[in-house]
Parts: structure tokens; sequence; C-alpha cells
């Protein structure tokens, strides 16, 4: 193991007087203090992150990492680890820096035994060139912001680095045909496997699939280390190694039931022989979506839950993973640059779910392609009002009495929930 | 009942390489042509050829999409085994619309950045260039037989025109096929090949109602009726397509 040195004490202090001075002047923004930091140290993250004992860990993919690296906080912390986490942002390396910067001692002591972190596909290469992991954690390649990577299969490409430059191991979702394969790439890390059930993956159809690509052969796939074997309403049963277990789960959806599959794999390789597993299911059992992934919220005596929905696979799980009885429905689409610019996503995503109760309300500068969408698919619209807070009034006015679900892209999300903290408590999020 | 049995009045859909070629919505483009034609009084039928199927018989109307690099690679042997059908289909006046990876393959050939030439059908005498710029963003284009089409182009390769190739629209906004000259897509008699997704079809339902209409003349003499569309929202679909189309104008690139 190579020995690194710690960051300066100037370089730590000067970092933390720029934190300071971005906080005093109001700004909860990330770049200027990393960007300070870096600029007399580029080898800072490195040196800090170098004497954790256990190491880093990092979670990537397009869909679904916020709410794992969360769970594998959790997780690990329920085993009674110190955990530096991060947020993804738009500048990864500044916005680790700067997090580091507020825990970090005057001497460069990070008090933590272990980081996790959440690594952004578009920043993977630059991170895993200054730092390289011990474990990492590769969910999936969905079609997600074409416009933004290109293609579906330069962000394998980018995925694969980051597994390559993992020194000890490497988790990866078997059921997805670009990740699984990313294991023919590597020769000396450990490599380990979460997966579904045969039965369950019909749940969970790939892009691939969708337009009549066959499903990879049962007997092709290989050996799971962590199962997802069944779902229940907040409730999933998993094979971990040789033992089954049926446990509740606060996350809902089908699909935050499979990140967990994900984070339990992770956190599994990670602890080896040393795991308490009566506290690894209670950390499981209580571990929380990352907000707005599933989120739930009162509003009126009633429940309402938002949906994230960023691209058509994520969507068309939104979609199965919740009935639409007796529920009022909204959608709402943005086009911003972290939405994704290009609509040809919506078309393919099958709204027939909705069908029998329609929608109430279509929103978002996107609403009108929304509108045509469910329209070939000859879904009933209520209504159809671009503008978000107008949209959202009268969408709760109109159905008082009853449970809302609102499936809604990146930014109309935050500016939904900006909006509904004026009518209930909602976790501040910056 | 209606006097006709349902097959008198069948318009049939191939979806060419559905499985490998599909990338951009472009099953958006299947699903508005199958509704409209039912709309329009006929019935649809949806056909898919992927690689290595008998290939269907009697197709009234041929789309295609666009695929991964990898998609395109499963698919090119297989289609030049039907180059000598494709095109005999468009000498006969068959409607077809290409988009994005299949327009670039209904052309003479896409030449990579390494120089290497892979070899397309030559339905549209068209030549495709890799290039190391991806042009990407919303396009508003003039076309002189469907007047404004709008769409989302996303795509490296870079195409021109040969001499019997038209343009199917000169670009307002965005790029359309290349960096140098203001075309969009291409048309050689009722084959339409365009860079626009979106998908094409929902926002442009001039073109959906041109293959529908080119389809019925020929195969039935009849000119189209009226759009007999339900009523699902609001506002009718006529008018939900223009605030639709409004809106995508107006966005940034
Ligand atoms: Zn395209």
């Amino acid at each position: 193991m190579k020995r690194m040195r710690l960051p300066r004490p100037f370089t730590i202090a000067l970092g933390k007087a720029a934190r300071a001075l971005t906080r005093l002047r109001g700004g909860s923004g990330s770049a200027f203090p990393g960007l300070v930091t870096e600029r007399i140290d580029p080898g800072f993250l490195a040196a800090v992150l170098a004497q954790l004992p256990r190491g880093v860990v990092v979670i990537s993919g397009t869909n679904g990492k916020t709410t794992t690296t969360k769970m594998v906080v959790e997780l690990l912390r329920g085993q009674g680890l110190r955990v530096f986490t991060n947020r993804s942002g738009s500048n990864f390396t500044r916005g680790v820096v700067a997090s580091m910067l507020g825990e970090i001692s005057p001497m460069g002591r990070l008090k933590a035994d272990i980081a996790v972190l959440e690594l952004d596909e578009a920043h993977a290469v630059h991170f895993v060139r200054a730092v390289n992991p011990q474990y990492s954690l590769l969910l999936n390649v969905m079609r997600d912001q074409l416009d933004r990577f290109g293609e579906i299969d330069s962000t394998a490409a980018l995925l694969r680095t980051i597994a390559e430059h993992t020194s000890q191991g490497v988790v990866l979702n078997r059921e997805d045909s670009r990740i699984a394969r990313i294991a023919d790439a590597l020769t000396t890390q450990e490599v380990r496997y979460f997966g579904l059930a045969p039965a369950l993956r019909t749940h969970f159809p790939s892009d691939d699939e969708l337009h009549g690509a066959e499903p990879a052969a049962a007997g092709a796939l290989p050996e799971a280390d962590v199962l997802l074997t069944g779902l229940g309403t907040q409730q999933g049963t998993f094979r971990l190694g040789d033992e089954e277990i049926t446990t509740d789960l606060t996350v809902n959806g089908a699909y935050n039931t499979y990140n967990a599959a994900a984070a339990l794999a992770l956190v599994r390789l990670v602890l080896g022989d040393t795991i308490d597993q009566e506290a690894l299911l209670d950390s499981l059992r209580r571990a929380s979506p990352a907000f707005g992934r599933g989120e739930s919220l009162t509003v009126g005596g009633q429940p309402l839950d938002l949906v994230l929905v960023k691209n058509p696979a994520g969507f068309r799980l939104g979609l199965s993973s919740f009935s639409a009885a007796g529920v009022a429905t909204m959608i709402a689409i943005n086009d911003n640059y972290a939405d994704g610019r290009d609509m040809s996503w919506l078309w393919d995503v099958g709204f027939d779910s909705l069908a029998e109760g329609g929608v109430a309300m279509v929103s978002g500068v996107r609403s009108y392609d929304m509108a045509l969408r469910l329209s070939y698919d000859r879904v009933d619209i209520a209504a159809v009002e671009p503008d978000l807070g107008t949209a959202l009034e009268a969408f709760l006015a109109a159905h008082p009495q009853k449970p809302k679900r609102i499936f809604c892209t990146y930014t109309a999300m935050l500016d939904l929930r900006q909006h509904l903290s004026t009518y209930t408590e909602v976790e501040a999020f910056n | 009942m209606r006097p006709h049995s349902s097959e008198d009045k069948q318009i049939r859909l191939l979806q060419l390489y559905p499985r490998d070629m599909n990338i951009y919505g472009d099953y958006g483009n299947a699903l508005v042509l199958m509704r409209r034609i039912q709309w329009y009084g006929f019935t649809p039928v949806m056909l898919t050829y992927n690689p290595g199927d008998p290939f269907p018989e009697a197709p009234d109307i041929v789309i295609g999409g666009g695929g991964q690099d990898s998609g395109q690679d499963r698919i090119q042997q297989d289609l030049l085994g039907l180059g000598e059908r494709l095109r005999g289909l468009a000498e006969a006046g068959t409607p077809m619309l290409m988009v994005c990876g299949l327009y670039q393959l209904f052309g003479h050939f896409f030449e990579t950045r390494g120089g290497s030439r892979i070899s397309g059908i030559g339905v549209l005498d068209v030549e495709t260039y890799g290039t190391d710029n991806r042009l990407i963003g919303n396009v508003v284009s003039e076309s002189p037989d469907f007047g404004q089409i709008i769409g989302y182009e996303n795509h490296s390769g870079q195409t021109y025109l040969g001499p019997t190739a038209k343009a199917l629209a000169e670009v307002v906004v965005g790029q359309g096929n290349n960096e140098r000259d203001n075309h969009e897509g291409a048309r050689y008699r009722n084959v339409l090949g365009s860079y626009l997704h979106g998908a094409l079809l929902p926002k442009n339902p001039a073109i959906a109602d041109f293959l529908i209409s080119t389809a019925v003349q020929r195969k039935f003499g009849q000119t189209l009726g009226a759009l007999q569309a339900p009523q699902s929202a609001p506002e009718s679909l006529p008018r939900l397509t223009e605030l639709a189309r409004q809106t995508a104008s107006s966005r940034p690139r």
C-alpha cells in the first residue's frame, strides 16, 4: 500500500476560510472553496481519502445511485462504522472537497472509517484517475439523457473505467447486459453480482427488451450473491448467499427494492465475515429513499407521492410499481438541461396503465408533448396547464379527498417541492 | 356491421429492425401511424422485420429508426441482403420514413473517421461521413412539401446529398444533415430520410398523413377523408399538436 502524506494545515485553513466566506455571503455553493483548495493542493482529495482505514467505495450507474448510496451509508453506519459521504453535484471533486472541509480537522484528519461516494458517470474518469476506490458498485446503464452523453455504449465504457480502477472488488448488476459484460475487462478484482429471480424480471423491462430483444437466458447468468426473489407492498424477499429473508422496507416501489439488493451485495463484499446480520436487517428495514425518489408527503390530510422520472425505464418502473387505482395522477415534464432536452424518451414509455382512471393534470414546460403522448395512448386528460404552481393548486383543489401521485422530471420536482412547502413540511434540499 | 370485412381496408405498416434500431423514440412514429390509419377509417396492421426474419409480404408503408453503433453493426449485413427488394419498393412508389441510423444506411455509404466504408443500400442518393462533432439539439426547418418540420437531432455522422436526392427541408434553427449546408433530410420519390426524432411524427402530422394518404391512394385509389380522432383532452388533438409545436420551436437549442 502506498503511503500518502496528509494535506498541509495551510491548505486546510485556507479552504476552510473560503468555505466560511461563501457561507457568510449566504451561498451554499461548493464550487468556490473546492476550487481554492484544489488550486493550492491538487492532491488534497486523494491525500485525505487515503487515510481512511477501510478506504473508498464508489457507486455509479444511470438510475438509482442516490438512493442506493444512501442505503449503503445507512447499512454501514448500522454496523458501527463512521462513514463520510457526498451528494452528487455538478462539479464532483470540488463538491467532495467542499464537504470534506466541513468535517476535517485542522491537521487534516477526517473522522471516518470509510468513504461512500456517489459518482456521476460523467465525472468517473477524472475521479478514478485521482483516487483508486477499493470497492465499486455499478447499477445499470439506462437510456438517460443521450443528448448529454451521446450513447449508452459510451456510458457503459465510462462505468467500465471505474471498475478497472477499483483495487479490491466490484459489484455488478447481472440483469443489465452492458454492466454484466464489464466483468470481462477485470482480471485482478473480486467480482460479485446482484440479480433478480426469473419470476420478477417482467417487472423490470430493459430498454433493449422493450422492442423485442430477447431477455438473457437464465442459464447464461452468473451466480448472484444477493438475489431479489419477492416483491410486496413495502416489503422485499432477498436471498443473501444461501439464506432467504423477508423484511418490511421504508423504501417503496419495485425499483428501490432492487436498489436495496444492490446495497446489500456491496455491504456484504466490503464487510465480509464480520457482518452483524441482525443489525444489517434492522438498518435495511429503516433505510429511507433519497428525497424525491418515491417521496411521500401529506397534503390536506391525504397522501401525496412524488415519483421522479427521468428516462423510459424509470418511468415504466414508476408506473408498474404503484397501482393507479383510486389515485389522482398528475404528470409534470420539463426539458431543462438537468431533465434532458430530448423529449423522445416519452414515446418509449407505455401509459396503458393510466387509461382506466385517466390523468387529472398534465404540467411543465413540455406539458403539450406529454398530452400528445397520452392522447396517442388513448388516456383521458382532465386538464393541461404548463405553469407548475397554477397546475399544482388546481390539482390539489380538484381532488381534496383522494390520495395523489405526481410523476415529475428533476427540475419540475424541485419546483413542485418549493410550492408544496407552503402546504406541508418538506425536507430541505440544496 | 360494415359490408366489408376489415381485411378489405388493411394498411400494412412495416417497422424495420425495431429490436436494434429504436433508440430515439422511434416507436412513437409507428404508434402515430397506427392510430391515424385507424382514425382515417382503415385497419392498421403492424409488421416487424428483424435480422434473419422472412420479409413480410406487401408492406404499404415502411419505417425505420436509429440505433447504437452496436445495433447498426448487427443489422448492416442483413440490410444489404434486403437492398434489391427495398429499392424495388421505393421505385414502385412505396412511402417510407427512415430516421437517423437507417437514413444513413439508406444512402450509399457511411465512412467512419478511420476511413473505412460501411455500405448502405443506395435508395437515397446521399453519403455520410463520421465526425468527432455531435450535432445535438432542437431543430426547426422549412419544407416545401410539409411546411415547418420540428424535431430534435443527435448524430455525429454528417450527410451530403447527391444530384438525385433533394433535401427534405431547409434548416432554420439547428444543423440538420451537416455543418456546411442548410439541408435537413432527403427525399427520393416517396422515401423520406431525416435526422429528426422527438419522435418525428407526433409533432409533424403532415408527414404522417403524407405516408398514409400515399399508401391509401396506391392501394385503394382513394383520397383520405377527415381524421376522426376521439377527443380525450380539453383541447382537440390538432390543437394539442399545435401547442406542442409552438413550445418545441421556442425552446433553446
Ligand atoms: Zn437521431
